[in-house]
């Protein structure tokens, strides 16, 4: 039996690790909100950014949610792609929030 | 106490194949580490892009000519103002600097003026011309500090001279690393820019639900507009760093259907002493249910150790010493990369995804081709 008792104290010990993490974890997240979150959110709103300076390779990697879909295509013809962040990238697709309603002029 | 006996005696027939067994643990392992750090970087960095960008401008107006990003006449931001519901439209001036001395590319931006002091900022923004802040990256790269100079070359190929009167913290790298933000005016000068022209217009509203009408009456005020709500520029990093899109959908799954193969063969592949194992055990009156349960341990044993291990490695190497091979891979050809500090945004939602992923594929691979044997005639799989 001392195998399987050696066993499960490994188990048992790997669990308690990874729970106590999942409990640091959370204490981290709330510190998180509570002390830098604000100062965060200070910052995005006085400069008015955007978005995250992680990928400063090319403007549709700095800037994702302010290029437009084809912009890989403007840095350079042969610059498809910009590899990892581009490949991260996936197309946001069709954007319904701001549709165009076409009238007639009769019609305004 | 009969599950003890059977944990007891798996241990012992995994103990008598040290060899397969310890390669299906370390390759197990380290399937969850890449996996496990991959789901918890990607959650930490998304849940910290959407908590702090939720206070960015609410709708973004650019301006578009020939299906390019144009400047917008600053005078189109008094039409805007006019829309009812709208509280505040402030035009931004921002763009990108190229810097040949260390051959990175800086993000140039304007306070708008404001002058409000920041948390994350040591010294203060700037106010005058010639007076610029700068983030942690850039003051590394060209190791200059606070009241130094910085020197850049504007439009017209001159150099100019900028005193640094702030530099951000490295908590904010990740929105400000390779940030130089001065004056509007100072920027409009330095890009050669009109000044009755912005980059963009940053609009605000009293209702936030009402930004979607808005951005319909924009569009229909100004035709040759594309207005960004900020709920599609969250939508924009939910789509970045969602693990089931992109290249994280092409690890997981690569990496995923890899064990699988391997889990498989070895599964399948069992060997002639198992297979004399599994008769003998049934010829001294074990049923098939129990040969199943004791080859059902026997993966439980494996998955278990596997899992916990990879997900303590995976925790320690993410959030304790900032995933030093997955910034590496992250990084790209970006010259400026934050260093990687995420906040460990982790829920048992993730890991629940992981063991089921992970766990549930490789028990089935072990018990299936057991199964099969078990059935069979312990006299015939004996002699086979």
């Amino acid at each position: 039996m001392i195998r399987s008792m050696i066993y499960l104290s490994l188990i048992l010990c790997l669990s308690g690790t990874i729970i106590s993490l999942l409990f640091w974890s959370h204490f981290s997240t709330i510190d998180f909100i509570n002390r830098e979150l604000p100062a965060q959110k200070q910052l995005v709103r006085v400069l008015s950014l955007t978005d995250m300076a992680l990928w400063t390779e090319a403007r549709y990697t700095r800037h994702p949610a302010m290029a437009d879909l084809f912009s890989p295509f403007q840095d350079h013809p042969a610059s498809f792609e910009h590899f990892p962040a581009g490949a991260l990238l996936t197309p946001s697709g069709p954007r319904p929030e701001t549709t165009l309603i076409f009238r007639h002029k009769e019609q305004l | 106490m009969r599950y003890l006996k059977l944990l007891e005696y798996a241990l012992a027939s995994l103990l008598r194949r040290p060899g397969k067994t310890s390669a299906i643990l370390i390759v197990y392992t380290l399937m969850i580490v890449v996996l496990a750090s991959v789901l918890f970087l990607t959650q930490s960095l998304k849940t910290e892009a959407t908590t702090m960008l939720v206070s960015g401008p609410e709708l973004v107006v650019q301006k578009t000519m020939a299906g390019r990003h144009e400047l917008v006449p600053t005078a189109d931001a008094v039409r805007l103002a006019e829309i009812p519901g709208v509280k505040d439209v402030q035009p931004r001036v921002w763009g990108y600097y190229y810097d040949a001395l260390t051959e990175s590319n800086y993000t140039l931006q304007g306070t708008g003026g404001s002058t409000e002091e920041l948390t994350l900022l040591q010294g203060r923004l700037p106010e005058g011309e010639g007076e610029c802040a700068i983030g942690a990256g850039v003051a590394q790269s060209r190791r200059v500090n606070l009241d130094d100079d910085l020197i850049m070359i504007d439009h017209d190929n001159i150099g100019r001279i900028f005193i640094v009167t702030g530099v951000f913290e490295s908590a904010s790298d990740m929105l400000t690393q390779d940030l130089v933000v001065m004056p509007d005016d100072s920027l409009r000068l330095f890009f050669g820019m009109d000044k009755g022209l912005a980059t963009d217009l940053a609009v605000s509203v009293y209702n936030p639900k009402e930004i979607e009408t808005i951005a319909n009456k924009v569009k229909r005020i100004l035709p040759d507009s594309r207005p960004i709500t900020r709920h599609e520029l969250l939508r924009t990093y939910h789509a970045v760093f969602d693990w089931r899109g992109g290249m994280m959908l092409a690890l997981f799954s690569s990496a995923l259907m890899a064990f699988c193969i391997l889990a498989w063969d070895k599964a399948t592949g069992i060997s002639a002493g198992e297979k004399r194992e599994i008769g003998i055990l049934k010829a001294v009156g074990w049923d098939t249910g129990d040969v199943l349960l004791l080859k059902f341990w026997e993966g439980i044993v494996i998955s278990l150790l596997a899992f916990l291990g990879g997900c303590v490695a995976a925790f320690f190497l993410v959030f304790l010493w900032g995933a030093p091979l997955l910034s590496i891979v992250l990084r790209g050809w970006s010259v400026l990369f934050p260093s990687l500090q995420p906040t460990p945004f982790v829920d048992l939602y993730q890991i629940a995804t992981l063991a089921f992923l992970t766990i549930v594929p490789y028990v089935a691979s072990t018990v299936i081709p057991t199964w099969r044997a078990a059935v069979t005639d312990p006299d015939e799989v004996m002699r086979a």
